[in-house]
């Protein structure tokens, strides 16, 4: 084998084709896998915008106070010098994707344009439209089809990720096995640093937000294997989705950033159109009750206030879970140039006119703060240690995580439009830190494997498959897997009871005996898109009862985790990550301190 | 008025199997789209006749129309189906076959490869220097900024490429077809791109390239982004023309 280390990276939205750029920058072949061909990765979903203080807004925003805004927002359960480092960079990210051409929204004068989102008072958000998350993805597929094209990436796009090859049982990482979604062969791929950037889990709970390709799976595979899983129980609800029976579509928060209001009527049943609700009979609940943000609180807050007006009060919009979201007071110019596509989306799919006619919407899983728990070595003052191979690690020595499949930035609640920032912010810091592993003399180099560490991993799945296309049962996948996005959503979304999640976790365990039950009814060895659901299925069961059991645990309410029974933020007992080890009677639980040393925590208050 | 769907969806296993319809009959139920159909009968595989059939194969991944996976042929029309509703279809039976013109994979799965391959041809990226801090990028009008974000908005779906009448993807050396074209276009727009205009109009030259157009407008008529590709491929013909003479005349 050669002496250039080897380097993999599997997923392809922001975090993969970033980390793949600067492993590439730095002169090294990369392989990059992914289910889907790279651009059609989920990030393109992401729509409002970027969060950098870049302050052209005469606010005088900074970077230490997105720090700030981002840690209080997360209920202060994310380490600190991570973010902190991530907001410090965020506007150098923004000028590179000006510089890599993403065609951002401008001012008059022609500068970057700013607009607000939720969880802060200032303009922080850059945009493209309304669909920025697609110009910054294509942005970043562009330059890595550059660097294809220079022969220093080779992309195995329609390749899954079935699991990380370990030397020993604690690593270190030197590969991974992947199926060919069209041929349905199953190789192993040989690596000195493995980056996974597989996304979020959404698909666990049936219908979100997501695209159904973010079925969590790789990260489950990775945790089956021995990599630690940090605060599952912190899953997002997005405020305001139109819900779907294939899938609940997102309406962006920039839809309340640029004047949007949430209202419902104030009489239970009013049954009038919209248009013909006079202004006093309108209640406005979240400017009434924050006054400050008004319909600009963070996500956990707006979802459980819009849950309470329907489900506890009643008066959702027609008897139904649904609330207004209106934007008619905007002109048609403004809407079609700020949130065109998104306004296009509701169109579509509802058949109104949201310039005309306020939206209907309601709450919807949408981004998980938690996954793979991943490290960091910070500087005295705070910040990464640009020079330390550890951060982005796994506890899997040599395997990384970033973006969305890890639990590095947002604690217990994400800010809108960090995630764009923090999945690139990860490939920027993980792809150098691999190459930094890659390069110590210490690291174990795949080379220096026997082939039949390759050869045995390979055939472990293979058979893994072929036990798979023998399933003779009863159930069919996709149907279970719809029930378990029921109960999912029935339980463990925005109002947690132990009693709810004691019995959630029992009825998981039935359907792991009831997931040996799926009869496979595609046998074909060309294009199986069954096989590879089935095994998914397997692994988002494991999911499903990692979140439930952290949820059950965490006896306190912070960030998209409320407790009723437990109403309040309890910092004495909980100010610490949920840290689930897999082992073969299940998940085992740690728990991990938070590193609070630059900010301490404080009430979390939106009014 | 519908009171059930019937979907007539092409069947075939692999490339050089044999091609074959099977029917699905759903109950209707309002605001139904081509995807949620899809996945219902992947919950029941079951034809109109009965019989337990294999799911259908097919690409989608976001269902909100911008990630461009599960373009299909509608009734004959190419189109994005997460994006097109039941409702919105002529009553009758509904015919879902995969796009023609590149070679296919199974069921209503393609390759469209060719289109990203064209990609690469027509340079599509901007040359910057290092991912390192140097600093903003030029200041943009706002109306420049306008229409770059319209091509920018292109996700690769195929559908241009299916209804131009010059392209294959059988045989894509004859013409790299309209959405390659319309990112050449959007890349001459940035003012970055713009320094390599000479390398990126002559890769439009030769055979192919824009000269191969048969300026049928087809490709925008059927865009799901409505992108203006005609306008597009009218401009970049315009400065290649210049281009070409300019070298003719050594200028």
């Amino acid at each position: 084998m050669s002496a250039q280390p080897r380097f993999l990276v599997v997923g392809g939205g922001l975090a993969g084709l970033m980390a793949t750029i600067k492993i590439a920058e730095r002169g090294h072949p990369v392989a990059l896998f992914s289910v889907v061909p790279v651009k059609r990765s989920h990030s393109a979903c992401a729509q409002g915008g970027i969060n950098a203080a870049v302050n052209i807004k005469g606010e005088n925003d900074s970077p230490e106070i997105h720090c700030y805004d981002t840690v209080k927002g997360g209920d202060f359960l994310a380490h600190q010098p991570p973010v902190r480092s991530m907001t410090l960079e965020a506007p150098k990210i923004i000028y590179l994707l000006d510089r890599m051409g993403v065609p951002f929204s401008r001012t008059g004068e022609g500068d970057l344009d700013f607009r607000r989102f939720g969880g802060t008072l200032y303009h922080r958000t850059a945009f493209a439209g309304a669909s920025t998350g697609q110009q910054l993805l294509y942005a970043l597929d562009e330059q890595v089809r550059r660097y294809e094209v220079e022969g220093l990436v080779q992309k195995y796009e329609g390749w899954e990720f079935l699991g990380p090859i370990l030397a020993a049982p604690g690593g270190p990482c030197c590969g991974i096995v992947a199926l060919d979604l069209r041929a349905m062969k199953i190789e192993a791929f040989p690596a000195d640093a493995v980056i996974l950037a597989t996304g979020g889990l959404g698909v666990v709970y049936g219908r979100s937000t997501n695209s159904v390709i973010c079925t969590g799976s790789a990260a489950a595979a990775a945790y089956l294997e021995g990599a630690r899983f940090g605060n599952a129980e912190m899953v997002q609800i997005h405020p305001t989705a139109i819900p779907g029976e294939d899938k609940m579509r997102l309406m962006s928060e920039s839809a309340r950033g640029e004047g949007g209001r949430v209202w419902v009527p104030r009489k239970k049943g009013d049954t009038r159109d919209p248009k013909e609700i006079p202004e006093a009979e309108r209640w406005y609940f979240l400017e009434e009750k924050y006054p400050k943000f008004g319909n600009l609180v963070p996500r956990d807050i707006g979802s459980r206030e819009i849950y309470h007006v329907c489900v506890d009060l009643g008066l959702g919009v027609g008897g139904e879970n649904q609330v207004y979201l209106d934007l008619t007071h905007k002109s048609r110019e403004f809407l079609d140039r700020r949130l065109g596509s998104i306004l296009e989306i509701y169109e579509q799919f509802v058949g109104d006119d949201p310039r005309t006619v306020p939206m209907r919407i309601f709450p919807a899983i949408h981004y998980s703060m938690g996954g793979l728990w991943v490290d960091y070595e910070k500087t005295p003052d705070g910040y990464y240690d640009p020079a330390s191979p550890r951060n982005h690690m796994t506890n899997l020595p040599g395997l990384y995580a970033a973006g969305e499949c890890e639990y590095q930035y947002h604690g217990a609640n994400r800010l809108g439009a960090n995630a764009l920032l923090s999945c690139i912010y990860a490939g920027l810091v993980s792809g150098p830190a691999a190459t930094i592993y890659a390069a110590q003399g210490t690291a174990q180099r795949a080379a220096e494997q026997p082939s039949s560490l390759f050869d045995d991993a390979a055939r472990r799945w293979r058979d893994r498959f072929e036990r798979l296309r023998r399933m003779q049962g009863r159930e069919n996948a996709r149907t279970l897997h719809r029930e378990l996005g029921d109960l999912m959503i029935d339980n463990v979304t925005i109002v947690r009871t132990n009693a709810n999640l004691d019995r959630t976790d029992d009825t998981i365990s039935g359907f792991m005996e009831r997931w040996k039950e799926i009869g496979v009814t595609d046998t074909g060895d060309w294009s199986n898109q069954e096989l590879p659901f089935v095994n998914q299925l397997d692994n988002m069961l494991q999911l499903a009862r990692l979140i439930t059991r952290s949820a059950r645990l965490r006896d306190e309410s912070r960030g998209a985790h409320y407790k009723p029974e437990f109403p309040a933020r309890d910092d004495a007992n909980w100010l610490k990550s949920t840290i689930a080890t897999h082992t073969p009677r299940g998940p085992e639980f740690s728990f991990e301190e938070i590193d609070t040393s630059l900010l301490k925590p404080v009430a979390r208050k939106y009014d | 008025m519908r009171r059930e769907i019937v979907l007539k969806i092409q069947r075939q296993e692999r490339p050089g199997a044999p091609a074959a319809w099977q029917e699905f009959r759903l109950p209707y139920r309002p605001r139904l789209n081509l995807i949620a159909c899809l996945q219902e009968i992947a919950r029941r595989p079951v034809d109109a006749a009965g019989r337990a059939v294999t799911p259908i194969a097919y690409e989608s991944a976001c269902l909100e129309e911008v990630c461009g996976s599960c373009s299909m042929r509608v009734n004959g029309v190419p189109m994005q189906a997460c994006s097109t509703l039941v409702d919105n279809l002529p009553d009758g039976t509904i015919t879902l076959e995969p796009l023609s013109k590149f070679p296919l994979v199974r069921d209503l799965i393609v390759d469209r490869t060719p289109m990203f391959e064209g990609l690469k041809r027509v340079r599509g990226w901007i040359p910057i220097e290092g991912t390192y801090d140097l600093g903003p990028a030029p200041r943009r009008a706002p109306a420049e900024q306008g229409e770059a974000y319209d091509y920018s908005r292109c996700m690769t779906c195929g559908c241009c490429m299916e209804a131009c009448p010059n392209f294959s993807g059988h045989a894509p050396e004859r013409f790299v077809g309209p959405a390659p074209l319309g990112q050449a276009y959007y890349f001459l727009l940035n003012p970055t791109g713009r320094m390599e205009e000479g390398e990126r109009l002559e890769a439009l030259m030769g055979r192919g390239g824009i000269t191969a157009c048969g300026n049928a407008q087809n490709c925008a008529a059927v865009c799901p982004k409505e992108i203006p590709l005609t306008d597009a491929i009218a401009r970049l013909n315009r400065q290649v023309n210049r281009r070409w003479l300019a070298r003719l005349f050594g200028g």
